[in-house]
């Protein structure tokens, strides 16, 4: 009888189906994985020493570089926590403008996240199809903040400018056109014969298990747990709004895959019902405390110079004391644990990323599927290293 | 809305007040989030407790994290973050903890806290007992320290570069082209006080005028 040996495969850090920078050290039995042991922080930039070490407005922009293809959702966990801990009130313009972008990037990752995936498993077409709106998408951002990506946009106290003439109209118009791009994408692949024998099956979990295992997002609900924060714990204007929570039930890659599709139908909704229900007003609290003055005011009057000049160098102070604030970013619940020692610079922030979670079960979800299921399993998983590694 | 609820938070509370009574501990309601501090020896049961009992059930360990406050005996704060997603609360166990004893790991109760202690252990420099794996996870390969300690310094002591004649990666000490600049920006100045210098002359009557 011949002995057969395990072999050793080493896998990335520079790997086109590693999603950026994931070595992962796994062990064959032939081509059958018996352990993956994912070895990260290829991409660590101490980001939460770096937060320790400026003020709280110089910190934001940090948040924009964790999950940089969802910015915006995590300046948003961080702003709450900010207003959490000073008690202000955010006008509901600002909630609703900060919503509605929210929306905005939960398609934008989803995009990116469905059609990577699908060219993990071998097609093409969608990720050319879908890039070309992701572009649309990635435009009203940099009409609101100037960037198309780190758009430090979500300021505490609301939003940082309010939605310029012409947009409201190109996100409607957007609304009516994207649909079909959806539909499209549908089917070409959801009945795919490929694709259906990649994903089905393959990296399945249970509610209980994800639930041990950290699991939040469109991973926990494709295993059929109804649990989205937007609805279970809602924050800014949330409540106001109407939509449903996709789940499956198998909880494989082909239904994560579902859930997110059906996830960008909803936030089309929820964009829609924000554009149809935004009122008039501010987009930002009023507070000189801790939001600066109009440019306009700052030609005409000292104080506001003055004031302008104490936030950008001293920053403003937060009162002593910890919260935990977490939102549904695209990914899962993405949460900031704030603790202020009652100083200009925050004394500790944790940021809590989705993604650091859902790649720990790779070995639990990865075990006795192909090595090419491993690739499957990696890119319905939805991971960017920006907010893993931190 | 029940889940900031100030009444909801409170029953919460007083239901685990009137369950937990094998440990000593100490509850705090702080901006509608309960802090359950505890002693590290009674961790692994308060957390099995806390994940079992059925009017509780909290399934999700969240995340774990540590405050380090340089100076005080236990100088670590360890943040268990709890989520019960069939109640819906949250809870933030708490216990603290210096650098030389290790704290019992709880991968048995959470399999995620797997992760989240090698973490705590890469950043913070705190062990695990029982842990079965407790390698750095964020650092680099042969990282020496433990970051996010407020005593390690912004710029760390070590940069990397590849070296031409060795032809490998090396380690060297931290040169820096431009001594790091720590801007101090706090406002020593709290508003006018009632004693101006060079204003002596204001409480002298101005009869002889």
């Amino acid at each position: 009888m011949t002995k057969t040996e395990n072999y050793t495969l080493n896998f990335g850090p520079q790997h086109p189906a590693a999603h950026g920078v994931l070595r992962l050290v796994l062990e064959l039995d032939g081509e059958v994985v018996e352990r993956a042991d994912p070895h990260i922080g290829l991409l660590h930039r101490g980001t939460e020493k770096l937060i320790e070490n400026k003020t709280y407005i110089q910190a934001l922009p940090y948040f924009d570089r964790l999950d940089y293809v969802s910015p915006m959702c995590q300046e948003h966990a961080y702003s709450l926590a900010i207003e959490k801990l000073l008690n202000v009130q955010v006008p509901l313009r600002g909630q609703y403008i900060r919503v509605l972008f929210s929306e905005i990037t939960r398609i934008l990752n989803h995009i990116l996240n469905i059609t990577t995936f699908a060219l993990d498993v071998g097609a093409m077409t969608p990720f050319l199809w879908l890039f070309e709106e992701r572009e649309v998408l990635m435009e009203f951002y940099e009409r609101v903040s100037g960037s198309r990506l780190h758009s430090a946009y979500f300021r505490p106290g609301g939003v940082h400018r309010d939605l310029p003439e012409g947009l409201e109209n190109d996100i409607k118009s957007f609304c009516l056109r994207f649909p079909k791009h959806i539909d499209d994408l549908e089917k070409l692949i959801e009945e795919n014969r490929i694709f259906k024998q990649r994903s089905v099956g393959i990296g399945k979990i249970s509610t209980n298990d994800a639930l041990s295992w950290g699991f939040t997002g469109p991973c926990l609900r494709a295993t059929g747990l109804n649990w989205d924060l937007r609805k279970n714990q809602p924050y800014d204007c949330y409540e106001n709004l109407e939509f449903k929570i996709p789940t499956g039930s198998s909880g494989d890659c082909y239904e994560r895959f579902l859930v997110r599709i059906e996830e960008m139908r909803q936030s089309l909704l929820i964009i829609e019902q924000c554009l149809d229900q935004i009122p008039k007003g501010d987009c930002i609290s009023r507070d000189p405390r801790i939001v600066p003055p109009k440019r306009v005011d700052m030609k005409n009057s000292m104080e506001s110079l003055i004031n302008h000049f104490k936030l950008f160098t001293e920053g403003f102070h937060v009162p002593e004391g910890e919260t935990y604030f977490s939102v549904e970013a695209p990914k899962g619940e993405f949460g900031v644990l704030l603790l202020s020692d009652g100083s200009n610079k925050p004394y500790r922030c944790k940021i809590r990323a989705p993604g650091f979670s859902l790649l720990q079960a790779t070995q639990f979800l990865s075990k006795g599927h192909m090595l090419s299921d491993l690739v499957a399993i990696i890119g319905s998983l939805d991971i960017v290293f920006g907010e893993i590694d931190r | 809305m029940k889940y900031s609820n100030k009444r909801f938070i409170e029953d919460i509370a007083d239901l685990i007040k009137s369950l937990l009574n094998f440990c000593e501990y100490e509850i705090i309601i702080e901006r509608d989030e309960i802090s359950l501090f505890i002693k590290k020896e009674d961790l692994i049961s308060t957390l099995m407790f806390l994940r079992d009992n059925p009017s509780l059930s909290m399934e999700s360990l969240i995340d774990i994290t540590a405050i380090d406050y340089p100076g005080s005996e236990k100088r670590f704060l360890l943040v268990y973050n709890l989520l019960s997603v069939s109640k819906n609360f949250r809870i933030k166990v708490k216990t603290k903890t210096n650098e030389d004893n290790p704290v019992a790991s709880v991968y048995e109760v959470y399999p995620c806290a797997n992760w989240y202690e090698r973490e705590v252990w890469d950043l913070f420099g705190i062990r695990f007992s029982g842990h079965p794996d407790l390698r750095r996870i964020l650092t680099d390969y042969d990282f020496d320290g433990h970051p996010l300690r407020k005593d390690f310094p912004l710029t760390g002591f070590t940069q990397v570069r590849f070296d031409d004649e060795l032809g490998r990666v090396i380690n060297e000490p931290v040169k820096l082209d431009q001594e790091f600049r720590n801007f101090d920006n706090l406002s020593p100045w709290e508003g006018m006080s009632k004693y101006l210098p060079g204003d002596e002359k204001s409480n002298i009557s101005n009869d002889k005028d």
